[in-house]
């Protein structure tokens, strides 16, 4: 789906969504905390939107705009109602309150919020589709945080070995939390992986289109050959990690927000029409969505 | 009769023939050595491509598991000695036990999340393996949602449960072996002719000695230690005329204490054994629930454990820290 128009409508959908997180949380209408997608919304759009039925992903605490890129992709006719519900503790929501932001699950989309036990995890559903020949592959999401989890690598080593079909997506944000990378990573990204004999392809974009190319051959390679690849995505973050936890200079977020834009770098490829078009329809399905899911009840523990 | 081990390697080997979903995924598991206590013996040369052999990565090899459970394979794995539970405490707390209930809020049936994972590990002492591969550890793991723990005894069908574990539970499964009950023989009717054993559904057994007066305590323990005990039970009746009914469940969580509480209607006295360290342990919450059930007509209560301390190598040195018939012998003497 490179379709220009709906790929910007995904990036301002996903961009809208946790925005509007962001600016009601302090109204007190969502539970817990918030992991917002700020910044880094091409990289779902690039890697997701143009995923098989059959495929799996696993996401981390930072899941929004992977949600709604896969429910998107699948065509889920209400996905931003449900993820607003659920981060509401409504029993509309996509896993009925129970989980909240960083707990989805939908069809073959998975999100949970520890750092690195999600990649054996998705290891092993690479294999079980590979035994069950069903040509699905697993995507899973973690971030440059996530290099600090010893589990990573044993999954790493066994995906190698057993020639598992998924790619590991490293969104690199250059950030944990408050943590910045040159405090926490040593040595190479790229080299954890060759390590394994996992190879690596890697870009420094916030272009969708650049990255959807990069990121369906990677797609593809890992469902011909049914081995594992991983792809190392250099991004930007724009938000804090959670609500107000940003502890960097404002004006050095605000140069990323100039330069590193998936909307702003994608936008000069609509008409001005067009694009205020989507940006008016969107705005007005986010704002219903949410306000549904605000009159939604909320669930009981028998339910 | 056969012996534990037996029981539980052909239960392995019925499930593979059974369901070729099932698959092993474990260290050393690979005949001809068949694993460390050789419980995957003959697998790998029957089910070609179905024993995993993996590398030294508990974590890493649970994880992979659970995965494989969420899209509909039944795996097993084998974690060499129980004592590295801890290594996988983040897979089966943090993911495996909450994806079906944290993912199913507002789905139909249908659509609900399952995780049929069957982790088997050996635990216990006794063997001179010293403090890190001779511990038992499943209360770490009793009281978390959406984890079953369950671990057979040398009672009726122990592979049976195994059997059963693998291929008719939806959830997450601890599977908790003790080393030494792998060699003792599954008790048959000859073997208990002094006891009338009943089997109280699939995973509690009641045991008293045939045409005895009227029981005075109850017993509860599990695993190899309801072994013991029931060696206590003997010495009890024959030596001191103290009379006492055992009760070994066979799921450890959820609780299921229907049995202790009907035995404590009898006795009112109550006495559990674990081979887990005292403090906090499987004995305080059997006794907790016995007095919440039982109010004032529970009128003594004592648990017998490992001592709170390290298992250590020297075998006089683990002798004195793990329970045995002795104390358990002398310990219902003070109860009665």
């Amino acid at each position: 789906m490179t379709d220009p128009s709906h790929l910007y409508r995904l990036l301002y959908l996903l961009r809208r969504f946790d925005e509007t997180v962001l600016d009601n949380f302090p109204r007190g209408v969502f539970f817990g905390t918030t992991h917002t997608y700020l910044g880094q919304e091409a990289n779902a759009v690039g890697v997701l939107s143009g995923i098989q039925p059959g495929d799996v992903v696993f996401s981390n605490h930072r899941c929004h705009g992977h949600f709604l890129t896969y429910a998107d992709a699948l065509g889920h006719n209400d996905a931003p109602h449900a993820l607003f519900a659920e981060l509401m503790g409504r029993a509309t929501g996509v896993c009925g309150g129970r989980g909240g932001s960083q707990h989805l699950q939908w069809r073959n989309f998975y999100s949970n919020g520890v750092q690195g036990g999600i990649v054996p995890i998705a290891t092993g559903m690479a294999l079980a589709e590979k035994r069950k020949n069903s040509g699905a592959v697993a995507i899973v999401f973690l971030g440059d945080g996530t290099l600090g989890e010893g589990v990573i690598y044993e999954a790493f080593n066994l995906a190698s070995l057993w020639g598992a079909p998924v790619l590991y997506v490293l969104e690199n944000n250059r950030i944990a939390q408050t943590t910045p990378i040159e405090l926490a990573v040593a040595g190479s990204i790229a080299g954890r992986f060759e390590a394994f004999g996992i190879p690596v392809d890697e870009l420094d974009s916030s272009d969708a289109l650049e990255i959807m190319r990069i990121a369906s051959k990677a797609v593809d390679d890992v469902r011909s050959r049914q081995t594992p690849r991983a792809l190392i995505l250099h991004t930007c973050r724009f938000g804090p990690h959670s609500k107000g936890d940003d502890t960097r200079p404002p004006q050095a977020v605000m140069h990323l927000r100039e330069v590193r834009d998936p909307l702003g770098i994608h936008a000069p490829r609509l008409a001005p029409e067009k694009r205020a078009a989507i940006e008016l329809e969107v705005n007005r399905l986010i704002g219903a969505a949410f306000e549904r899911a605000l009159a939604d009840p909320f669930p009981s523990l028998n339910q | 009769m056969p012996s534990v081990l037996s029981s539980l390697n052909s239960a392995l080997h019925r499930a593979f023939a059974a369901d070729e979903r099932v698959l092993l995924l474990g260290e050393d598991v690979l005949d001809p050595y068949g694993g460390a206590f050789k419980v995957t013996n003959g697998l790998s040369a029957a089910f070609p491509g179905r024993v995993l052999t993996t590398p030294i990565s508990e974590a890493g090899i649970v994880g992979v598991a659970v995965g494989m459970a969420l899209r509909g394979l039944r795996p097993v794995v084998e974690i060499m000695f129980g004592d590295f539970v801890t290594l996988i405490a983040d897979q089966l707390v943090n993911h495996a036990s909450k994806f079906h209930w944290m993912y199913s809020g507002g789905k139909s049936a249908s659509e609900e999340i399952h995780v049929p994972l069957i982790i088997r590990a050996p635990m216990g002492g006794r063997r001179g393996y010293g403090p890190t591969h001779s511990q038992t550890l499943e209360k770490l793991f009793l009281g978390v949602p959406g984890l079953r723990v369950l671990a057979p005894a040398n009672l009726g069908d122990p592979g049976g449960l195994l059997y059963r574990a693998i291929l008719e539970t939806e959830a997450p499964v601890l599977f908790m072996e003790n080393k030494l009950l792998y060699l003792l023989p599954v008790m048959d009717e000859a073997a208990l002719a002094d006891f009338s054993l009943t089997p109280c559904g699939e995973d509690v057994f009641h045991l008293a000695l045939r045409d005895a007066p009227p029981s005075i305590l109850t017993i509860a323990a599990y695993g190899y230690m309801a072994d013991l005990a029931r060696q206590a039970m003997l010495k009890l009746a024959y030596e001191h005329e103290i009379f006492t009914e055992l009760i070994v469940p066979t799921q450890l969580s959820p609780f299921n204490l229907t049995l202790v509480t009907d035995s404590l209607q009898r006795t009112g006295r109550l006495l559990t054994i674990e081979e887990g360290t005292y403090t906090l342990g499987w004995g305080a919450e059997v006794v907790a629930r016995a007095a919440e059930t039982l109010g004032y007509r529970l009128k003594a209560a004592r648990r017998l454990a490992a001592r709170d301390l390290p298992i250590p190598a020297s075998g006089p040195l683990e002798t004195a820290v793990l329970p045995g018939v002795d104390e358990i012998v002398q310990t219902a003497k003070t109860m009665v």
